[in-house]
């Protein structure tokens, strides 16, 4: 008969501080990877859903017989209106931040659409439009769409799928302000009251990584668009196609 | 706690070995779930937005 050993109070109070710690590693363990990762694929998803609806609504028409491809630009972009609160619109592209990074966009920036989307802020412009379009996304918890957003580059693509096809623009600087630094929205950044003539993109997350005393910003100029009918940029395609087919 | 919770699981080492993982299992499934969603609001920074303060 083995000897019955009796549950003491420092026992039990020890066993749960134990399991108290080992619950807050593992919630660390899920904050910074598992549970990224789980929303992180969830948007994608919503992503590629979004970007096969819109190929539905225009496939993409076959090439017209070999023409010499004049370098002629595809012309202004179109330019569609901002939606409803919460409805997403647009898919951003961003291939320095992986090769299969497509995230849906939807108007708003409060918390619950940021909780799954990136948010567009209202009242500024949209993709192609001259001003200055911009959004906000989380950087930690959240899927933290601009976890590495501190690694874009001068010179990086950022694409905006939309319905009417695809909106190019080229990283040109980055910024670091406070909570409180508006300015970045102007439709001319930092310069209240001048008009705009430039396209020009605005993303704006918490900085530092897991902390939100500042705000980095990051500027694009708008480079070109793609219509729909054309295809995707050739630099996603693959990310197109891989969409395409799942 | 722990002691008291194998002892009253009931038949031989392997199914109490058994019942132990499932109990773990269904607690890490609730964490991730319901418990780590509900307190990650609390705990990360949700301003990722500027505002006019």
């Amino acid at each position: 008969m083995k000897q019955r050993r009796r549950v003491s109070v420092v026992g039990v109070i020890g066993e749960l501080l134990i399991t108290a710690g080992v619950v807050v590693l593992l919630f660390l363990g899920w904050q910074v990877w598992l549970g990224n990762l789980i929303s992180g694929n969830a948007q994608a998803e919503e992503a590629q859903a979004l970007s096969q609806a819109w190929d539905r609504e225009a496939p993409a028409e076959p090439a017209e017989p070999a023409e010499p491809a004049a370098p002629v630009g595809p012309g202004d972009p179109i330019v569609q209106p901002a939606p409803e609160n919460a409805v997403a619109f647009a898919n951003l592209i961003v291939p320095r931040l992986g090769a299969d990074y497509t995230r849906p966009v939807a108007e708003g920036v409060n918390a619950d659409v940021l909780r799954t989307k990136i948010g567009h802020y209202p009242g500024t412009q949209t993709p192609g439009g001259v001003g200055n379009a911009a959004f906000a996304a989380h950087r930690t918890g959240n899927g933290s769409p601009f976890y590495d957003i501190e690694k874009m580059q001068i010179g990086d693509s950022i694409y905006f799928e939309m319905e009417a096809g695809w909106y190019k623009y080229v990283v040109r600087s980055l910024e670091y302000v406070h909570a409180s630094g508006v300015g970045v929205l102007d439709p001319v950044p930092q310069s209240p009251g001048i008009a705009a003539t430039d396209r020009v993109l605005t993303l704006t997350s918490c900085n530092p990584v897991f902390t939100a005393d500042e705000r980095i910003i990051v500027y694009s100029l708008y480079d070109t668009w793609f219509p729909r009918s054309g295809g995707a940029p050739p630099e996603i395609a693959a990310l197109a196609q891989a969409s395409a087919a799942s | 706690m722990y002691g008291a919770l194998w002892r009253a699981l009931p038949g031989p080492w392997w199914l109490r070995l058994l019942l132990v993982l499932i109990l773990v299992a269904a607690v890490l499934a609730a964490l991730v779930l319901w418990v780590f969603p509900w307190a990650d609001h609390f705990v990360t920074p949700q301003e990722v937005t500027v505002e006019q303060q």
